[in-house]
């Protein structure tokens, strides 16, 4: 398993992306920078957080349309793993491979603070090793999903929400969630379950000195495919 | 060299959290008569021609975002 960290000027998660893969995964992690156009030789993509382009017309915008999405757009469409976090959430949705837009957030402050997570859907090739709720870090200013009514509507029949937002014990209320999403979405897959976008960091919580391994339990299919 | 001026502006179904926090400080400020402020993108292209088409798709392609944002644009002297 090689993994590539695509990296983009403003990226800033993307060596604790490669350090969390290589360490704590115990898979090959690789950084590609965003004028390659291809990703031969990997398995995955890591699209990591940041602030590409100074977050420059809309977070993510100007990343998406680099060279190297035109490559991920294939690998994704050959059914290969992709994950989006933060930023680069705002990436995937940006090149459309996911629905939806992230604004920012209803209490227009920046959040840095650590959640739970509740896992909504266990099918997906990303959440198929999480069984509880989850423990993980948030930081950002702009992670209010929203989507049209139709779309949303879409996303919840097809069970492509992966993640909300939710007290430690599931439960859902508004003031578990951080940033105002609809439907308290904190991370979605495409139809394929292939690609996963999320607000919340996993790759900051594999370690125990971190402050908890629960990021372990989405990235842990990567050290399995190939096995 | 023909100017093109694009203006990009919040679907108005979605909070515009940026237009709240102006209002708040219209209020602030003695404004109370200011029930609403929505805030927008005004983009100023300089182009070899003017190409109605051509806008367009740089509007679809890069400028705006159709699941969050409308779009108008205009020539301009």
């Amino acid at each position: 398993m090689n993994v590539a960290v695509l990296r983009f000027p403003g990226s800033n998660c993307d060596q604790d992306a490669l350090c969390s893969l290589r360490e704590d995964i115990g898979v090959g992690a690789q950084y590609v920078w965003h004028e390659e156009d291809a990703l031969a030789g990997f398995d995955a993509v890591f699209v990591p957080g940041g602030f590409t382009y100074g977050d420059y017309l809309r977070c993510g915008a100007i990343a998406s349309r680099s060279p190297i999405m035109d490559a991920v757009r294939r690998f994704a469409a050959d059914g290969r793993p992709v994950i989006g976090v933060c930023n680069g959430f705002q990436v995937l949705c940006e090149a459309g491979l996911l629905p939806g837009a992230l604004m920012q957030n209803a209490s227009q402050k920046f959040v840095c603070d650590h959640i739970w997570l509740t896992v909504a859907n266990r099918s997906s090739y990303w959440t198929r090793h999480v069984d509880r709720v989850l423990r993980i870090p948030i930081a950002h200013g702009e992670g209010r999903y929203v989507a049209d009514e139709e779309t949303l509507r879409r996303v919840e029949d097809e069970g492509r929400v992966a993640f909300r937002y939710s007290g430690p014990n599931g439960e859902r209320d508004p003031r578990f969630n951080p940033n105002g999403s609809m439907d308290d979405i904190a991370g979605l897959v495409n139809e394929a379950g292939n690609v996963l976008g999320m607000m919340p960091h996993p790759e900051r919580a594999t370690k125990a000195i971190l402050g908890g391994e629960d990021g372990r339990l989405i990235l842990a299919g990567l050290s399995l495919v190939g096995a | 060299m023909p100017k093109v001026r694009v203006y990009v502006t919040l679907k108005p179904s979605l909070l515009d959290s940026a237009g709240r926090t102006v209002r708040d400080s219209l209020d602030k400020l003695g404004f109370h008569e200011v029930a609403s402020v929505r805030v927008g993108k005004l983009i100023e292209l300089e182009v070899e021609q003017f190409s109605e088409g051509r806008v367009k798709e740089m509007c679809d392609k890069l400028l705006a975002n159709p699941v969050i944002e409308n779009y108008r644009f205009e020539e301009a002297e």
